[in-house]
């Protein structure tokens, strides 16, 4: 036999902890920071508007607390410490509750990145046909460029077009490996990309529903 | 040929707007609902049969009316968060024809007694949203949304409110916290949301698609609607086949066609020279089917009764060029990734799922490993808040059933194949 090699060697980080980076997300030497002061934070006057608006649709202003989260990176360009400062100002919460929230979800930004996002769809019905491989080209093709923010994502809901990816919030496919030059030389050059493989292109498949 | 009720005439040009919705008889059955009672709305719902279109299949009619009455503010939400792996057609709902969920919306507000209603659409569909923002912008310039609407007593505002990227987001009670502002953690049930849901109140949460049939119910009468389909799964369902199929796409079907023609007829099944290895029904948390199930009927009780489910109407179809374990890794990895880690069964069982699978690719698995696999699905089902550990506990469980000769040639060769580079390295 000798074909069995159990791992027994589990990694051990900081504290002794086996979860890498959890005791990143906060400086444990410093107290917990409460409200922000508003009299000493500056917020983006067009910031506070949209946050603002956004408290006033719910009968709970905290239900504001995702487009909030939004607006502000939109603005910073992701929730950075400025940015969770800001909104928890505006809202009138601890930047603690909004980093809470805001490590939830996949769609906010932990760490500065690029100004292109490019979701990769990965899933199931996306990898059945060929997602990974279509990964690693736009991967290879983005070369590492900073303004362009490749990420894995879980199913973006479009396994018609898969597989498919999401640039900038705009869905595309199905891709080949081959059109990841393509995607990237478009993004770099400030054009549309892709444009003849935009979903919006697309009509229904059922037969019937245009009978 | 089925008739076609939610996908008629749906690549219409300017569908998205009012003027072309309202020419094509748009918010007439809101008029018809608006100037009936309530309740009479209500036993239209029920006498339609209608089942929830987002995965449980709850009887719409029923949910309906479990909303306490009296002086209260109630509320309804409608579950646009989309995100079980394989469903794609809330999407082409939302985008194409945005004034038939808004419809749907009213009415069903008009039945139970709402005065606030919020749409929860995922935070990935950008273009969706600008569509539904356009269209209820319209709707409420034409007084179809706001106070005292078309001029009578009932009044009810909507909020389209994007998530921001969980998938946890699209199970009810992690979709409301969510909403309030908060981690999208699930809740303890009981109480269920129609007694205390957003804000404590009682709330209505429907899918996308079942709202959208509402408008149709309501035109038609609940009878007629209840004569499409099967008894016990009435009307059509859109269903969104997707994986190895030649023609992908979302199909309006009537419930109880078989899944042959399905997913060969209409979605032309696996490439040439491919055959189904198997097919996840409703969505990647149903348990999965063979080729051998390939005549059973595609309705509620049907798929229940082969021990899989409807779920959100999703088919994807996997052919025999994938190995299973791909499949399931893909899977649990999936269900790893989104587990909120509230309850220990789904956020360790997820983790250890995934670290076994990968122990059986990389040749260091026993024989002894599946039946452990398959003991720590059997312990998260049944044991958490929600159902998102049971949601890949049993579809990884109905593999490991299904396909454990499969998943023990995969171990053996791993094994061969690491012996071998071993002698080699020596």
């Amino acid at each position: 036999m000798g074909g069995f090699r159990m791992t027994s060697n589990v990694t051990r980080f900081a504290h002794g902890s086996r979860v890498p980076g959890w005791d990143q997300a906060a400086d444990l030497d410093k107290d917990p920071a409460g409200v922000p002061d508003p009299a000493t934070v500056a917020v983006p006057a067009a910031l506070r508007a949209e946050i603002e608006a956004a408290m006033a649709l719910y009968p709970d202003p905290h239900s504001a607390t995702l487009p909030a989260l939004a607006a502000a990176q939109r603005v910073h360009g992701w929730c950075s410490p400025e940015a969770i400062e800001q909104v928890a100002c505006v809202m009138g919460v601890t930047p603690a509750y909004l980093s809470s929230v805001a490590t939830f979800y996949d769609m906010f930004e932990l760490e500065p990145v690029g100004r292109h996002s490019v979701y990769v769809c990965t899933n199931i019905s996306c990898s059945l046909r060929g997602a990974d491989a279509l990964y690693a080209a736009i991967e290879e093709a983005a070369g590492g460029d900073p303004q362009i923010n490749v990420r894995h994502f879980e199913c973006l809901g479009a396994c018609d077009i898969a597989p498919m990816v999401s640039v900038d919030q705009v869905y595309y496919g199905p891709l080949e490996p081959a059109d990841a030059g393509r995607l990237v030389d478009d993004l770099v050059a400030g054009r549309d990309p892709i444009p003849d493989l935009a979903l919006a292109r697309l009509r229904s498949a059922d037969p019937n529903a245009n009978s | 040929m089925s008739p076609t009720i939610l996908l008629k005439d749906i690549d219409e040009p300017g569908l998205a707007t009012l003027e072309v919705y309202e020419r094509r008889g748009g918010y007439q059955a809101l008029r018809k609902a608006l100037a009936m009672e309530p309740d009479a709305v209500v036993a239209e719902l029920d006498a339609s049969g209608l089942r929830g279109r987002g995965g449980a299949g709850f009887p719409a009619g029923r949910k309906a009316a479990f909303l306490p009455k009296g002086d209260m503010d109630r509320y309804l939400v409608c579950n646009a968060d989309e995100s079980e792996p394989g469903t794609f057609k809330d999407r082409e709902l939302m985008q194409k024809n945005p004034h038939m969920l808004i419809e749907g919306i009213m009415i069903a507000a008009h039945a139970a007694g709402v005065s606030r209603a919020f749409i929860y659409i995922r935070g990935e569909y950008e273009t969706q949203a600008r569509v539904l923002d356009a269209a209820l912008a319209q709707a409420t310039a034409a007084g179809y949304i706001g106070e005292r609407i078309l001029g009578g007593e009932f009044s009810c505002s909507v909020v389209l409110h994007r998530g921001a990227g969980a998938y946890i987001c699209g199970e009810e009670t992690g979709l409301l916290d969510s909403l309030e502002g908060k981690r999208g953690n699930p809740r303890l049930k009981p109480p269920f949301p129609a007694i205390q849901g957003l804000y404590q109140g009682p709330t209505l949460i429907n899918n996308v698609e079942t709202l959208s049939t509402m408008p149709h119910i309501i035109a038609m009468g609940g009878a007629e609607y209840a004569k499409l389909g099967v008894s016990g799964s009435t009307g059509t369902k859109v269903v969104s086949v997707s994986g190895h199929v030649q023609r992908p796409g979302n199909y309006e079907i009537e419930l109880g066609t078989p899944s042959r023609e399905i997913i060969f007829g209409l979605a032309g099944g696996p490439p040439p020279g491919r055959s189904v290895k198997l097919w996840f029904p409703g969505g990647s948390s149903s348990p999965v089917l063979t080729a051998a199930d390939l005549d059973i009927p595609y309705d509620f009780d049907s798929l229940a009764k082969a021990g899989t489910m409807l779920g959100s109407g999703a088919i994807i179809v996997v052919d025999d060029s994938t190995p299973v374990l791909d499949v399931a890794l893909k899977l649990a990895q999936f269900y790893r990734h989104e587990s909120c880690g509230k309850c220990t069964p789904c956020r360790e069982g997820t983790n250890w799922t995934v670290r076994m699978l990968e122990r059986i690719d990389a040749g260091e698995a026993t024989p002894m490993d599946l039946d452990i696999m398959a003991s720590v699905q059997e312990h998260i089902i049944g044991n958490c808040l929600c159902v998102l550990g049971d949601a890949m506990a049993m579809p990884i469980g109905s593999m490991i059933v299904k396909f454990r000769d499969e998943f023990e040639a995969h171990m053996h060769s791993r094994q061969l194949a690491g012996s071998a580079a071993g002698a080699g390295a020596l």
